[in-house]
């Protein structure tokens, strides 16, 4: 057997499982390390802000998670997507994992931000454009993740969550502009990629540091649940027969 | 022959709605009760009534549309006729809009007729009255076109119901908030042309796409 590395070694469940046990351990430290050192940035040594006081350090959570709320959803329906199409199976399993992180972020970003309105703004929640389409993704994620729950066959399942994350993502934008048309209050994007930030070089570090944390978490935790959900599906494999044997072994 | 199977699948579900008249009114009553529960529960104060109301009405037409989705293609599933339909060599994207056309006629066109009375009751201008059924004629069938995939994605799960609700309600909420939007800007004095133009634009939208994803999930929940 030849031991190159083609385009889809990975994509094979067996492999996949392995490559992921490997790097496992180090995704967590990146995210525990990035994470420690980002809070301690954003906590300790960024400045107070002139207008908003300490109120403002909850953005280290709170700009990432939004961040990743919305990129996981893409990602979800990419791989979805990718696994309808093309019958991956691998694929499929990568975006039923996907789903339940993703919506723990969008959740963590309204409730961040509803943490961080009641001191500036007055409001724990405010029917703001922005507030509005995170909270509809979070209504995304939740359908999404009930559509694929609710179906028994599995094959069903990843196509039927494949076809709803498609037309989501078609939707995203449509939903987002309209309730911004329909009123907005959320203050305008703070960082983009072509303007100059407009914040100290410490609050951006710490924020980066963060974004890293929360990307070392994402891959950690989503490649976990794949692997539990490979382990499922695979259980008629002689693969996982073989390691589950071996695992009994090591336990007498 | 091949546009003929749409009218023949929307004839068919209109003709075996006549049989069972009574069921087919369902939708239309349930939205005149709904929106009757607002006066009592917010009270009869008529300049909060005039305020609410194209929110209200715009509310429970969702609502009352999304009612009657999980029966779209239920019955046809049981019997094997929609397996049938599915093997024949017809298009499925056309067999897919026939049957939301039926949904709209069966739901949309009552629901329309419908939203004038329960504008007099909350006390409505006239003019405003008009630009809320105009949008609900460009918007009902977008309704009916988005519950018509939520229908065939949820086909035979034992959860069917309230599933759709919740896949379907997210993706309408611009429907709603053009819809509602154009009675607004008509009582603040100004044009509603772009928001019924908006809500076309999603008719036309969804015209062309909600057919095919229809007919894709059918295939994903019958084969």
């Amino acid at each position: 057997m030849s031991r190159s590395i083609r385009l889809f070694t990975f994509a094979a469940p067996s492999r996949f499982y392995w490559l992921t046990g490997k790097l496992l351990p180090w995704l967590w430290a990146t995210a525990a390390l990035s994470a420690i050192a980002g809070l301690y940035m954003g906590f300790f040594v960024a400045p107070t802000d002139a207008t908003q006081g300490d109120a403002y350090r909850i953005i280290f959570v709170h700009v990432p998670a939004a961040w990743m709320s919305m990129l996981l959803y893409l990602v979800m329906a990419g791989w979805a997507v990718f696994g309808w199409a093309a019958n991956a199976r691998l694929a499929s399993m990568v975006a039923r994992a996907l789903a339940p992180t993703g919506a723990m972020f969008t959740f963590l970003a309204l409730w961040t931000g509803a943490l961080w309105g009641k001191p500036t703004w007055g409001t724990w929640w405010v029917w703001d454009a922005r507030l509005t389409s995170e909270l509809i993704l979070l209504f995304l994620y939740l359908g999404y993740m009930a559509l694929v729950e609710s179906i028994d066959d599995v094959r069903r399942a990843d196509h039927a969550g494949a076809l709803l994350a498609l037309i989501g993502a078609i939707n995203v934008p449509v939903i987002y502009f309209s309730v911004k048309w329909w009123n907005t209050l959320h203050q305008g994007a703070t960082i983009s990629m072509t303007a100059a930030p407009k914040m100290a070089a410490t609050m951006l570090n710490a924020m980066l540091l963060m974004t890293v944390a929360f990307w070392a978490y994402s891959f950690a935790v989503v490649f976990m649940r794949t692997r539990a959900i490979v382990l499922e599906r695979e259980r008629q494999a002689q693969w996982v027969i073989d390691m589950a044997l071996k695992a009994q072994e090591a336990s007498k | 022959m091949s546009a003929g199977v749409f009218m023949l699948v929307a004839g068919r579900d209109l003709k075996l709605a006549g049989r069972r008249r009574f069921e087919a009114l369902l939708p239309v009553v349930f939205f005149i009760v709904a929106a009757s529960l607002f006066p009592l529960g917010v009270g009869p104060e008529p300049q909060i009534l005039r305020q609410i109301a194209p929110g209200v009405v715009w509310v429970c037409a969702l609502l009352a549309a999304m009612l009657s989705l999980n029966t779209l293609f239920a019955s046809d599933h049981q019997d094997g006729s929609l397996e049938q339909m599915l093997l024949s060599r017809h298009s499925t994207v056309l067999i897919a809009a026939g049957k939301a056309l039926a949904h709209w006629v069966l739901t949309g066109l009552p629901l329309i007729l419908a939203a004038p009375v329960l504008g007099v009751l909350f006390d409505m201008r006239s003019d405003a009255i008009l630009i809320m059924v105009a949008g609900l004629i460009l918007g009902t069938p977008v309704l009916s076109l988005l519950g018509s995939i939520g229908a065939a994605l949820t086909l035979g799960l034992r959860s069917g119901g309230v599933l759709i609700l919740l896949l379907v309600l997210p993706l309408s909420i611009p429907v709603l908030i053009f819809g509602a939007g154009a009675v607004g800007m008509v009582d603040s004095g100004l044009s509603p042309a772009g928001h019924l133009s908006l809500l076309g634009a999603l008719l036309l939208l969804s015209l062309v796409a909600a057919p095919p994803a229809a007919a894709a999930a059918l295939r994903i929940s019958v084969s």
